[in-house]
């Protein structure tokens, strides 16, 4: 069953045993399989590791860095198509390096990380520290620093197993999602000895609120906690890891199971520490979304030397040209075309008149028409797209045939040898492979001979939405071979169930709708909101953002002025639009509770502007004389009254209001200065304004000068009204 | 053979090399150990030869294009082959001479050339390959028109002693040419003593230096100057991203010398106070322009603008026979934006999940600089100082025409 593969074939077995003694050689697991299906459908058919990123395979990616890292034996465990990864090890000349040998672990029946490990285990292959990572990372980082950290800490303390690589994001929700795809990410750090505390990888689910063990802080004189780390997925291990596997036989994911394990429980004392890079690159190739980024990352250099002009291992020479032009040689490419700043193009490749290729990668073999856009694409080798077809954000497989006119739209993927038909639009975020989409439950056994990841996927939410696809219910396709792609298209549109459209974005190569966008910030916004509340939360570690730096700058009033000028048309122009395009007061308060937010702003400021909004709307409607303007007043305020509430919690905010309304009538609508007693009193009727804001406001502008209390003085007698009716009301 | 070969191709792709000096250094060991091992036939043994070096050089060169180094040293160890052969066969022909023993008008020149020393011998050979150089037209030697023609009258001869000269022959092709390459490897490890020892003539007392990064040509200078007992204080630019000119600093001071850090965008401030600026290359181009480490062309610019003086040095290994096209993009290497900003910090700039999927933040690091030859004032190589308008000739010096370019097939030696 399980086949070993000689790497290193000049050396003995005796020349082993001696090198051994010498010292032992630095190695690395790569797990050349992912145990998820969030690349499906395109991995029913070629293993993950082996998809082209930037027109190299990912594996090349893991292995160029760890043989430049200094690794000397590597160990590539593969599951899925371990065949076609053993080819490609084979062709390619990694076996048979100096100083850096490969080998293959092959099994058919490990559903998870934790198999493979406990598999890899009973081999005793690995005989001190190794590396373990799975082949889809791409990093550029030295491994010396953190190794001698990891080797010191072993020497001084035999239980730390395990030293993980961590690197800093921005705790943005919106960059978090937009970048990588990934969940909020809570580490517990020890600051001074780096050890890791507490690891939470789902902080979506947390809705705001994360529960720490009180032993935490008793037992540590300091802890940190983290949310703006990311993980790389780069672990410096020791061999006890694996027998930890072995002994605990249901560890199946390496931080679900296996780290959160090793943290709660403290009977056998093993410790996790942390490494934190900077300068260097790591990342790990998780789903679509993190392809996207990963591959722009490459192109912008930041993986250097793991770049396309640099022949880091085989991939053919490439040239970069101005504005991040990578271009292969023989290429055929028409005069009218045009190529945009950060486009690839591989070798062989033939571009017809005015193409447009702008923000893509696309790969060898490939013969392009006239008049096709192409934006933000990863078109792989070898596909033909005829005249006057449009894509945009997709990923196209390799010997896929576009039919001319045939058209993509954002976050669309094309599985290998798919034809799309003449004309053909394929809906945004379907998948199309020539692979029938397995239909739920009793699927998993056919697809395990074609993906063994498949069904292993440990818990729903592991894998994210893809798994939402394989869980929830969906329509069966009819079993004849009808296509569904266009004329003469060959291929199958996998369905997506409701719940999953709806998670679709987030994981695709397409940017982020600009109303999910709205939507991150809003609900990242109300938990932020929580913790200032219940006022006993930790605080998120990492430097102040800039944000709160302005926060603090209070006395550089002129910058919060314009900022509120700002906010002020802000808001004006979100209501107009919720105005035109009918959009419901629930969303106008998101809006402009994002708004309020990115401008630090506080409510009353809130109420202020949306009131002038209204205001200004009333204003803009056709009037001939005070009296129907009066009149729209009335009707506007009626018809946005909810949305005008929702902003006057409290006295506070009314008060603002009436200035607001106030410096209007002596400002920008003069119109409405005969009109204030009159409004105001309709305010008061309506209930958005209480009487007790009224009076403050009176109150307060009791000691103003003479021109400022023209308005208090034309409702003096409204307000002796309302005096006198409270008084009233006492007396009763 | 190939292993080695592979091996320093991987590195060389890898961009585990840095530094002309030392590629320069790593590529002429290579290509002698390849002489070594290189199995040569009973005839046209130079022709085997370069053949080969060129199947290597060509796949050396392809390896890092942006590596100039590389081709040089190809190319210098293409010439010395062809040199070598060329004055073995004129040898040759000169032993034929006598013992043929002719009656022609040229018997006295022949006979002349044989009282000649090795190295005229040589140096007339080379005459044969390419026409006279400005050295051996002020040197005087006699030019002879003889050698050309005993050449070509040398098939028919070389009959006669066939068996006899074969086989020395062949080995002492191997064997000068292995000897002239280690002449190079050696050329190479010292150019910079060759170069220090002209800075007495070049630093005067009391002068100020300005220089830019870190190059150990240009230390070498500075501290040769000092030794000399010339006071004199050196500026030196940072040499950012990579901030090497930090190192320079700490190197002159720890050597003794007056030095001050200032940054790359204080040039334009402190050259008028400046005397000269003295700085290394990466590689000068055939028309005399300069690919240097960024920044360098703001400040030959500077010194333009002010009449400074503006020294390049270059070791005679950085003379790339190549006339630039497009130099800025086409021979420069864009490193990673990491070492300009640090990645965690600007994630979030770096966004591309969101609108129209291009971020708005791009961050450039190209390595080098372009300096155009009307920038340059004087080049000081091992061989003494030269103007940019002359590196063509110093070029020709060094490099057989038929080896500008490596790729093309070999013409065939006479």
């Amino acid at each position: 069953m399980v086949g070993k593969k000689g790497g290193s074939k000049g050396m003995g077995a005796a020349e082993d045993a001696e090198e051994e003694l010498a010292r032992t050689p630095l190695q690395a697991i790569i797990l050349a399989d992912s145990f998820t299906t969030k690349f499906r459908p395109i991995t029913l058919e070629r293993p993950k590791v082996l998809l082209p990123l930037v027109n190299a395979p990912m594996i090349d990616y893991t292995l160029a860095w760890l043989e430049s890292a200094g690794v000397e034996e590597v160990f590539v465990f593969c599951c899925a198509h371990s065949k076609q990864v053993i080819d490609y090890l084979d062709k390619s000349n990694w076996f048979g390096q100096p100083n850096f040998s490969v080998t293959t672990i092959e099994s058919h029946n490990a559903i998870s990380a934790g198999d493979a490990l406990r598999l890899i285990y009973e081999q005793h292959v690995i005989r001190g520290d190794f590396i373990l990572v799975s082949g889809d990372t791409v990093s550029n980082m030295s491994l010396s620093q953190a190794l001698k950290e990891h080797k010191e800490r072993r020497r001084k303390d035999s239980n730390a197993v395990m030293t993980m690589v961590i690197k800093q994001s921005k705790a943005s929700p919106v960059t978090r999602q937009s970048r990588l795809g990934t969940e909020e990410l809570f580490m517990v750090i020890d600051p001074e000895t780096k050890q890791l505390l507490y690891y939470e990888d789902r902080g979506d689910n947390l809705k705001g609120y994360l529960s720490l063990d009180k032993a935490l802080l008793t037992d540590n004189t300091s802890i940190s906690l983290q949310n703006d780390k990311q993980d790389c997925y780069i672990d410096i291990c020791s061999p006890e890891v694996l027998s930890l596997f072995t002994d605990n036989f249901d560890y199946q994911h390496l931080r679900r199971d296996f780290v959160k394990g090793l943290l709660v429980d403290d009977i056998m004392g093993y410790k996790i520490y942390t490494h934190e890079i900077h300068s260097s690159y790591a990342a790990r190739i998780d789903n679509y979304r993190s392809y996207h980024t990963i591959s722009k990352d490459i192109i912008q250099r930041w993986t250097y030397p793991l770049v396309p002009d640099v022949q880091f291992f085989g991939n053919s020479a490439t040239k970069l040209e101005r504005q991040g032009m990578y271009r292969a040689p023989e290429i055929k490419q028409s005069r009218s075309s045009k190529i945009g700043p950060f486009t690839v193009i591989g070798s062989g490749t033939s571009i017809g008149n005015n193409t447009e290729i702008s923000n893509s990668v696309v790969g060898e073999g490939c013969s392009i028409g006239s008049n096709v856009t192409i934006e933000g694409c990863y078109i792989w080798h070898n596909v033909t797209i005829e005249d006057g077809c449009k894509l945009k954000h997709s990923i196209v497989c390799d010997g896929v045939t576009m039919k001319s006119g045939a058209a993509l739209e954002p976050g669309v993927v094309l599985s290998f040898k798919v034809v799309i038909g003449r004309n053909f639009l394929v809906p945004a975020y379907s998948k199309v492979s020539l692979h029938q989409q397995p239909i739920r439950q009793d699927s998993d056994e056919e697809l395990e001979y074609a993906d063994n990841s498949s069904g292993i996927t440990e818990s729903p939410s592991v894998s994210g939405t893809l798994d939402l696809l394989n869980e929830e219910e969906r329509t069966e396709l009819p079993d004849s071979q009808e296509y569904e792609v266009g004329d003469g298209g060959v291929g199958f549109i996998w369905l997506v169930s409701e719940a999953g459209q709806e998670e679709e974005w987030r994981h695709s190569v397409a940017p982020i709708p600009v109303d999910k966008l709205v939507a991150i910030m809003q609900i990242s916004n109300d938990e932020a909101d929580l913790p200032n509340e219940d006022g006993a939360f930790l605080p998120p570690s990492g430097e102040l953002g800039p944000d709160s730096i302005t926060n603090d700058s209070n006395e550089d009033a002129e910058d919060i002025r314009d900022d509120s000028v700002i906010f002020e048309r802000e808001v004006e122009a979100t209501f107009q639009r919720a105005v035109e395009e009918d959009v419901t007061d629930d969303h106008v308060i998101l809006e402009v509770n994002s708004l309020r937010l990115s401008y630090n702003m506080a409510s009353a400021d809130c109420a202020g502007a949306l009131f002038y909004s209204v205001m200004k709307l009333a204003l803009d409607a056709p009037h001939d004389s005070p009296n129907e303007l009066y009149k729209n007043v009335v009707s506007t305020v009626r018809k946005w009254k909810k949305l005008l509430k929702y902003y006057l919690p409290s006295i506070d905010e009314e008060i603002e209001v009436i200035l607001k309304f106030e410096e209007m009538c002596l400002e920008s609508a003069r119109e409405y200065s005969p009109l204030f007693v009159q409004i105001l009193h309709h305010l008061y009727d309506q209930d958005i304004i209480q009487e007790e804001a009224i009076l403050d406001w009176a109150s307060e502008k009791e000691g103003a000068e003479e021109s400022d209390k023209v308005f208090v003085k034309q409702s003096e007698k409204f307000i002796q009204w309302l005096k006198e009716a409270s008084e009233e009301e006492d007396e009763d | 053979m190939n292993a080695l070969v592979n091996e320093f191709i991987i590195k060389l792709k890898k961009r585990k090399i840095e530094g002309s000096k030392t590629t320069a250094k790593l590529t002429a060991e290579v290509l002698r150990s390849c002489i070594s091992q290189q199995r040569l036939p009973q005839t046209n043994q130079a022709v085997a030869l370069i053949d080969a070096i060129r199947g290597i050089g060509e796949k050396l060169i392809a390896a890092n294009p942006v590596e100039l180094a590389v081709g040089n040293i190809v190319r210098r160890v293409l010439n010395i082959i062809r040199e070598e052969d060329a004055s073995l066969t004129a040898a040759a022909v000169g032993g034929l001479g006598i013992s043929a023993g002719s009656d022609d008008e040229d018997d006295v020149k022949q006979d002349d050339h044989q009282g000649l020393s090795a190295a005229a011998l040589a140096a007339a050979a080379r005459n044969t390959l390419r026409p006279p150089s400005l050295q051996t037209l002020l040197e005087d030697i006699p030019q002879s028109t003889a050698v050309p023609r005993t050449s070509s009258s040398g098939g028919d001869s070389e009959g006669k002693s066939k068996s006899a000269d074969k086989n020395s022959t062949s080995k002492k092709l191997k064997h000068n040419v292995i000897e002239a390459v280690n002449e190079l490897i050696q050329d190479i490890a010292t150019c910079h003593e060759q170069i220090a020892e002209q800075a007495v003539e070049h630093i005067h007392h009391n002068e100020v230096i300005l220089t830019l990064g870190n190059s150990r040509t240009v230390m070498e200078f500075l501290c040769a100057a000092k030794e000399k007992k010339r006071s004199f204080r050196v500026f030196v630019a940072e040499g950012a991203p990579r901030y090497q000119g930090h190192a320079l600093a700490k190197e002159l001071v720890a050597r003794g010398l007056q030095t001050t850090v200032i940054t790359d965008s204080a040039v334009f401030a402190i050259i008028s106070r400046v005397n000269m600026v003295v700085v290394g290359a990466h590689t000068v181009m055939a028309n005399g322009g300069v690919i240097a480490p960024v920044g360098m062309n703001m400040v030959a610019l500077a010194a333009q603008r002010h009449a400074v003086p503006f020294v390049v040095l270059a070791g005679t290994h950085k003379l790339c026979p190549l006339y630039p096209h497009n130099p800025e993009v086409l021979l420069n290497e864009l490193k990673s934006p990491a070492e300009l900003l640090d990645f965690g910090e600007f994630s979030d700039c770096l966004d591309f999940g969101s609108s129209s999927g291009s971020p708005l933040l791009h961050v450039v690091n190209p390595a080098f600089d372009y300096v155009p030859p009307n920038l340059v004032s004087l080049f000081i190589t091992d061989t003494g100082g030269h103007n940019a308008s002359f590196m063509y000739r110093l070029i020709a010096d060094y490099y057989s025409a038929d080896d500008i370019v490596v790729k093309q097939k070999s013409i065939p030696l006479k």
